[in-house]
């Protein structure tokens, strides 16, 4: 193979044959060969509110830190503080900053030890953000391991831990099993070879598992035998837009902010003199007040919300960042940047035509309850 | 679902289906290839009854959760009819796309026209080039 044909050639996930017998249409996504559904996506979301379904997640990128100074070293590259993880497998929702306070990523961190921190972050950005941290690592005795070894499946929905932790109990053992059942929310842990977490990306309980590339077939065709059912990369937007979660490169980039992305709750001020990259732009854009907010919107005339319409609002235009049908809800919803007075009306730009649209607060939707 | 092109029917490349209804007017839908494409439909944006078409003009659109496509009127004429039931239930579009979700009608400019559609088979080809 050449490599011109190696750059060129999405990458498959181990499950690959898996998505293909379950019907699974692929797309090229950020280079890798994704289910975007398996036949309707509404179905999809549908499955994951009212009962249980799976992603292969295995895109996603694993970074294990490990060292003396891996904390004070996060402390450093995350805007968010790992000093508020004080128990083992706590995990913290980060945006990782430039030095102008541009989100290079958003990311889930592990505190699993004092000296051992794992990371996720997003298959799209891999690169760049593995460059960004090896070069932040060279000050600190801190080690940093890709776990391309281990692939991920989140399972999602009401019903999702039950069944997962019914295969557990012969996959590990009942001990192993029951811990997992009592984890709490945005908590993980290591059972083995196994790391099993309580987190998520639609709003829903669940769990994500990561498991050596080896197992997650079988894990896979055992979590199908109960009955949970592969859901794609489509519903998997539409399920964390009602969700009100951000999807990076959408809703945010290096050309924003925390301020205006709906990630100020993930700032950590306290404590002042702790110096993460980004504070002096971030501290200097919060003295004077940030110009743009990120909302919800629903729309309350007929069609759909995309990314990149026009808001229209008394205070100037602000920006569809995420927009689609909520299946849930029956009605367009989307994520918007809009000028930071407004308030709760605007309209949107379809096609020439305005539409008004509701302003409110995300989530639009958590555990299958409407919110909006 | 049956997957076939319908032989009773002409067809447009840019997936639309017209049924002549011997009266000098056709009856207009995407085809199944077309709705198989967009995904679930939740959203149809009709065109208004006296509109005055003109061939490949877009006079429709079909929102599925995935993305919004244009509907291209097949041959110059006026509309004389819109299927108002996709308002309520856009997903007839994917559950009957050559029947209960038509779209529109249409009194063409010249009934000759039909002749230059694709029948069933040109239009096969077209969805063969389009894989």
């Amino acid at each position: 193979m050449s490599n011109t044909e190696q750059t060129v050639r999405p990458q498959q996930t181990p499950l690959y044959q898996k998505h293909i017998e379950a019907g699974g249409k692929m797309v090229d996504f950020a280079g890798w060969e994704m289910p975007i559904n398996y036949g309707s996506q509404v179905k999809e979301h549908k499955q994951v509110r009212e009962d249980a379904g799976m992603f292969d997640v295995s895109h996603m990128v694993i970074l294990d830190f490990k060292g003396k100074e891996v904390k004070a070293f996060l402390q450093y590259l995350l805007a968010n503080d790992v000093s508020r993880l004080k128990d083992s497998g706590k995990a913290l929702y980060s945006a990782m900053l430039n030095d102008k306070a541009g989100v290079i990523d958003d990311l889930i961190v592990y505190y699993l030890a004092d000296d051992f921190y794992r990371m996720v972050v997003n298959a799209a950005t891999r690169e760049k953000d593995i460059k960004w941290i090896i070069k932040q690592l060279e000050s600190f005795d801190v080690t940093m391991e890709e776990r391309d070894d281990l692939s991920m499946i989140a399972v999602q929905g009401p019903n999702a831990r039950e069944k997962v932790v019914s295969i557990l109990v012969n996959e590990l053992s009942s001990e192993e099993a029951d811990q997992a059942n009592e984890l709490k929310p945005f908590f993980g842990k290591q059972m083995g070879d196994w790391f099993v977490a309580r987190t998520g990306y639609t709003g829903e309980d669940g769990f994500e598992v990561l498991l050596p590339n080896e197992s997650v077939a079988k894990f896979w065709d055992q979590l199908l035998e109960k009955g949970v059912k592969p859901i794609g990369l489509g519903a998997r937007d539409t399920l964390r837009l009602e969700a009100g979660m951000n999807l990076y490169g959408t809703d945010m980039d290096e050309t924003i902010t925390p301020l205006s992305a709906g990630m100020a709750w993930t700032v950590a001020w306290e404590p002042e003199d702790r110096d993460f990259i980004g504070r002096q732009a971030l501290q200097k854009e919060k003295a004077t007040g940030p110009k743009m907010k990120l909302v919800g919107l629903v729309l309350e005339d007929k069609g759909v919300l995309r990314g990149h319409q026009k808001v229209i609002t008394d205070f100037g235009d602000g920006e569809i960042t995420s927009g689609s049908f909520s299946p849930t809800l029956s009605v367009a919803i989307a994520l918007a940047r809009v000028p930071f007075e407004t308030k709760d009306q605007c309209h949107v730009e379809i096609r020439g035509k305005q539409l008004a649209a509701r302003i409110v607060k995300p989530p639009f939707v958590r555990n299958g309850k409407a919110l909006v | 679902m049956n997957n076939e092109n319908p032989g009773d029917l002409k067809y447009t490349k840019s997936h639309e289906w017209v049924r002549d209804n011997g009266d000098g007017t056709v009856t207009v839908g995407i085809t199944d290839h077309a709705q198989e494409l967009l995904g679930d439909v939740v959203y149809v944006e009709l065109p208004e009854v006296d509109t005055e078409l003109t061939t490949e003009e877009a006079c429709g659109v079909i929102e599925s959760v995935k993305a919004a496509s244009d509907m291209y009127a097949p041959l110059d004429g006026t509309v004389t009819e819109v299927n108002e039931e996709l308002d309520g239930e856009p997903e007839l579009i994917n559950s009957a796309p050559f029947g209960e979700g038509w779209v529109f009608s249409m009194k063409l400019a010249n009934p000759d026209d039909l002749d230059n559609l694709l029948d069933a088979n040109e239009y096969e080809a077209v969805c063969q080039e389009d894989e």
